[in-house]
């Protein structure tokens, strides 16, 4: 069924967002910067109580809160996993955030949990199963969720659709909005030889309701083709920031995220590329 | 998927077929981009769950045994925090670990210390509970402990072979069998050393014995054994949470 109208929280700013590191506790609750608002990771706050908990709780008091999944298996072939979306809805309902994102992708297959972000191939079949997740993830937490793009190091020879057609599909089914990952389009589009530009075009940009921009680890595989890796642990490359300029230029503002996962920089490094963002949002 | 699946933590499968790398080509080495993120998150969470254990048989070792508990017994769910129940015990079957025979409590030792510090936050009971009681009522009452609580029982010096690797300039560890409680009087849990007697007392209250059943167990252990010292850290550290009388 279609996601109908519900009550809804208010939206993300159209600002600068970061990921949030407990180490940057202290610098990003006395000295935000741009900083407008914050995503956690959900796995990560699912304890009873301790320290992160009740940094959560601080946190959003002050910022506006994104919780984005990366547990769920939206992508996979099986049934989600209800223990796991029950935690989710209980996450949602104390956090109250103003978005809820996951990912187009797979981590559990029977009862183990992979950790990373799988690919899936696009086809009718694939679409049907996401499609039907999705339906049920809405309607369990009540509320639109956002589907984010994957970083592809690779494709399946059974796709019979684009990523960009599999993820209009989606949203026409099910009513989802779409958190675009810019850097995971430069990443995919350089891995596959493919256009991130044309990716653009092709997209449906108008239910973007978040973008991400991150670091990716340059590499090549053993034909001497480049690959891209979605390290998350380094400054966003230059190529990405142009490509977000040009997402922006044709969406307006939008909530943009830095994601810097690994290697965490100091809280005044991580600032710098908030602002960085805030200087492309400035530009539309 | 199946094929995809098994295919990530089994370095010996040839990667699944199907895959290609979008320039008319196969897939090839591409797929073991996925296999390397799986176990260098997974190794991550160990690495992050068990300083300890890693700073004792070195980083190289512990990759490598991590490694192959990850193959053994991957995540069941996607709590990261949650995982690498078990490690202990896994420890404790590696042969050429054998030598370190403590190593597996202070793995149990890291992993209270986590499951601690994730624990439920609780009121604590203050001091001045047991005061207007009757020692006979103080015999009969029973102690509600907060789930940041755990108990370690050890025939190791468990709590200074951890301190040793934890902190500069603690002392070497003395051979005396040292049990750990792990308390959490904020956010940070702490562990304590306790003698065999002083541990076999909470663990008695901690099973819900009486105050009075628990000082027959440990005096089983040690007869002139004093509890007032392990009652003090109990409120001290916020490790109770209620009474329980009985008729």
């Amino acid at each position: 069924m279609m996601l109908d109208a519900r009550q809804t929280p208010p939206a993300l700013p159209n600002t600068p967002g970061v990921g949030f590191k407990p180490a940057h506790f202290q610098g990003l609750t006395s000295d935000p910067g741009p900083v407008g608002w914050i995503e956690v990771h959900a796995e990560n706050y699912m304890a009873d109580g301790g320290r992160q908990i009740a940094q959560l709780r601080a946190l959003s008091e002050q910022f506006a809160v994104s919780v984005h999944g990366v547990g769920l298996s939206i992508g996979g072939a099986q049934a989600l996993d209800t223990d796991h979306l029950a935690r989710l809805k209980h996450l949602c309902d104390w956090v109250k955030p103003a978005s809820f994102s996951e990912h187009l992708a797979w981590s559990t297959h029977g009862a183990e949990f992979m950790n990373d972000l799988l690919p899936l191939p696009y086809t009718g079949a694939t679409l049907t199963h996401v499609a039907a997740h999705i339906n049920q993830v809405q309607d369990t937490l009540g509320r639109r969720m956002l589907l984010e793009n994957p970083s592809s190091y690779l494709a399946f020879d059974d796709s019979t659709l684009s990523e960009t057609d599999f993820l209009a599909e989606l949203v026409s089914r099910t009513g989802c909005g779409l958190l675009l990952d810019v850097n995971n389009v430069f990443i995919s589009a350089t891995n596959l030889g493919s256009g991130a530009r044309d990716y653009i075009d092709a997209y449906p940009l108008s239910a973007v309701g978040e973008v991400h921009v991150g670091g990716h680890a340059e590499d090549a595989d053993e034909h001497g083709a480049p690959l891209l890796i979605d390290s998350h642990g380094a400054p966003v490359a230059d190529a990405v920031w142009t490509l977000l300029g040009d997402v922006l230029a044709r969406t307006g503002p939008l909530p943009t995220l830095v994601e810097w996962d690994n290697d965490v920089p100091d809280w005044p490094t991580l600032r710098a590329e908030a602002a960085r963002a805030a200087d492309a949002l400035a530009l539309v | 998927m199946k094929a995809f699946h098994e295919a990530l933590l089994d370095p010996a499968l040839q990667a699944p077929e199907g895959l290609h790398d979008g320039r008319g080509g196969a897939a090839g080495k591409r797929f073991d981009v996925y296999r390397n993120n799986v176990m260098q998150s997974l190794t991550d969470v160990m690495r992050a769950g068990f300083p300890v254990v890693r700073k004792l048989i070195g980083a190289a070792n512990f990759d490598i045994v991590a490694g192959a508990f990850i193959r053994a017994h991957p995540p069941t769910q996607p709590i990261m925090q949650r995982y690498g129940g078990g490690f202990d015990g896994f420890l404790a079957e590696v042969p050429q670990l054998a030598s370190l025979g403590y190593l597996g409590d202070v793995a149990r030792l890291e992993q209270a210390l986590r499951l601690s510090y994730h624990a439920a936050d609780t009121e604590p009971l203050g001091a001045s509970a047991l005061a207007s009681m009757s020692p006979e009522q103080v015999a009969r009452t029973r102690l509600i402990f907060a789930p940041t609580v755990h108990l370690i029982a050890s025939v190791w010096p468990l709590y200074d072979i951890w301190r040793y690797n934890s902190e500069d300039g603690a002392p070497k560890p003395q051979p005396v069998a040292q049990h750990v409680l792990i308390t959490r009087a904020g956010f940070d849990p702490a562990p304590h050393p306790l003698s065999p007697a002083q541990s076999a007392w909470i663990a008695a209250l901690m099973a819900g014995t009486t105050l009075d059943g628990a000082q027959d167990a440990a005096s089983a252990v040690e007869p002139d054994c004093d509890i007032a010292a392990p009652m003090a850290l109990l409120f001290a550290q916020n490790a109770l949470t209620a009474l329980k009388g009985t008729a």
